[in-house]
């Protein structure tokens, strides 16, 4: 099975505490720590097992700056066959359907049964997967927590649904499906194996090489747009005990006592 | 004016909470709009939803096919491109469902799309404004969206203010006959419930909750203590499921549970908006956590910035103290 997964670079939740910039409009982006998007390692490990079970080849792409190409290495580096980087000035700004629109155009360079993205990624939009897969008019299936192979051109999928129940489907290939962490457990990457993926060629992909009309992507086609970052009044929020820790129990305790905690 | 759409989806012949909650969010768009609400499905269960949102909405758009009788998103979209206008600005929820049928219908509409809205700020020529958030939470974005050719709207479920108005006096218009083919390259085979675990968090009136702060495996025993000396159970947030070091039936959360605890202590939980969706009844949340800017300080009752580590074995020992 030829499979493509979809990553990207982002900043990472767990690494950064996120301040706005001095003009208040923009993140402080100086000193933050980016990461590839967590879900998308569960989509490049799944693709990975897949392949280990029935064959064919993993390409792992990503639409971003020269930066990006680090999070193909680190995920050439768990297991990925090929990478390539979709890489323009005139795709910066792009809307989720830009973005879907230049995956698009990479599609249709190969011939991939199977397409995996990540359920979601910074922006919490999960809507990459679903634009791709009805632009190819391929059959979609978000939040994917579980996949089995049936034949050459089926396959079973499960959703994570409401309730921590599964909604299971039938789906034709060539398909498109965003994944949900939890699916499997992905597999840990350390420095040898970045090392031996380091001299592995990265083609990057402008929008001439993908037969893109600039003004269809970027923030000229775009529909949405972000139009700056910024601190809501959200009230005053929680109570803040402080104090030393000592202090802070004998508050706790109270407060624990007179609301049923203890 | 603004012609809305609102998608009602239903369980069992009851439609979910957000059909109470789109006309806020509507009239936060154009006080001036109309909207119409869509429900689509089949027989008694679909009939008996259509005709309790007259109580809320003006006009009623019934779709009923068998092949709708589970929501299949590739079906739904095929039946809401026959029968809705191209320019239209459809409203789902940001759920499991909405998720999967909204980016797609976004493309074949063409329309404009904006995924998890929060709070819209009306119109500005051709734009919506809209408010959302990135980065699980941690920051807010105000967002533009060109609806001149129509625009797809997630919106979070809780959100907006449900409607108290339910003498609309509206009626039902049945557009089933609109619908061309339905037929899908996905089929839908069956719900697998969840397990049932060891223990029943739903059940419980004070939860020790953990999450990502907890780190390793091992220090769920210090989690576990606490609960012991407060008479609690310990439940945990998504990544602590992911991670296989609890069973999924001790997550809390719009993929998980749906507890209603009297305390719900959450220790090392960022507090993502999936998460406290399965927070409900309104319990005393005391909150601990590393970061002071995590979003769950916003929500809990009380805050502590401390590393739960450190701070729930100190805990344990007075309460076991008392």
């Amino acid at each position: 099975m030829e499979i493509l997964v979809c990553v990207k670079r982002v900043p990472d939740t767990a690494e950064n505490e996120f301040e706005l910039n001095s003009a208040g409009n923009d993140l402080d982006r100086d000193d933050l720590v980016y990461s590839v998007n967590e879900w998308d390692n569960y989509a490049v490990e799944e693709a990975i097992q897949i392949v280990d079970n029935v064959g064919g080849s993993v390409t792992v792409v990503t639409v971003g700056d020269d930066e990006s190409e680090e999070v193909l290495r680190r995920e050439m580096a768990m297991g990925a066959n090929n990478g390539v980087l979709l890489s323009d000035d005139a795709f910066e700004g792009s809307d989720g359907k830009g973005i879907a629109a230049i995956l698009k155009a990479e599609v249709a360079k190969g011939k991939y049964d199977l397409i995996l993205t990540g359920a979601q990624a910074d922006e919490g939009a999960g809507q990459v997967g679903g634009m791709l897969s009805a632009m190819l008019d391929y059959p979609y299936a978000s939040l994917v927590n579980k996949i089995e192979v049936v034949n050459d051109t089926t396959i079973q999928v499960g959703r994570e649904i409401e309730g921590g129940n599964q909604e299971m489907n039938e789906i034709q290939l060539p398909c498109v499906l965003s994944i949900q962490t939890g699916i499997n457990e992905p597999r840990y990457v350390g420095i040898r194996g970045i090392r031996k993926v380091a001299s592995v060629d990265v083609p990057v992909k402008g929008a001439g090489d993908l037969g893109i009309d600039p003004a269809t992507v970027g923030k000229n086609g775009a529909k949405t747009r972000r139009v700056d970052y910024f601190v809501p009044d959200l009230g005053d929020g929680a109570e803040m005990l402080e104090g030393s820790t000592e202090e802070i129990i004998e508050k706790l305790i109270e407060k624990l006592k007179a609301k049923g905690g203890l | 004016m603004t012609q809305i759409f609102a998608y009602i989806p239903f369980k069992n012949g009851a439609a979910e909470d957000v059909a109470l909650e789109y006309p806020d969010a509507a009239k936060k768009i154009d006080p001036s709009a109309e909207v119409t609400a869509v429900v689509a499905g089949t027989g008694a269960d679909l009939d008996k939803v259509a005709d309790a949102m007259t109580g809320i909405y003006k006009e009623v758009i019934k779709i009923d096919h068998a092949e709708l009788a589970y929501p299949n998103a590739e079906l739904v979209r095929k039946a809401l491109l026959d029968v809705l206008p191209h320019d239209a600005l459809i409203l789902l929820p940001h759920d499991t469902f909405g998720m999967d049928l909204a980016p797609g219908l976004a493309v074949k509409m063409d329309s404009a799309y904006a995924a998890d809205i929060v709070d819209f700020e009306g119109l500005d020529g051709k734009d919506l404004k809209m408010i959302r958030q990135e980065l699980g939470g941690a920051v807010y974005t105000h967002v533009a969206s060109d609806i001149s050719s129509g625009a797809v709207i997630t919106v979070r479920p809780g959100s907006f203010a449900p409607t108290e108005d339910t003498a609309a006096g509206g009626s039902v218009v049945d557009k089933s006959g609109d619908v061309k083919d339905l037929s899908a390259k996905r089929k839908f085979l069956e719900v697998v419930v969840a397990e049932v675990g060891d223990v029943d968090i739903t059940k419980a009136d004070v939860l020790v909750s953990i999450g990502r702060g907890i780190e390793e495996e091992e220090n769920i025993e210090i989690a576990q203590e606490l609960a012991d000396a407060m008479g609690a159970v310990v439940s945990c947030s998504r990544p602590i499921v992911d991670a296989k070091w609890l069973e999924k039936s001790r997550q809390v959360g719009t993929s998980g549970q749906t507890v209603k605890p009297k305390v719900y202590m959450a220790m090392g939980i960022s507090g993502s908006f999936q998460h406290l969706g399965g927070v409900k009844g309104n319990p005393f949340i005391v909150a601990v956590n590393k970061n002071p800017k995590a979003p769950i300080f916003q929500v809990a009752d009380v805050g502590i910035v401390e590393d739960i580590l450190e701070f729930m074995p100190e805990l344990t020992e007075a309460v076991k103290g008392l």
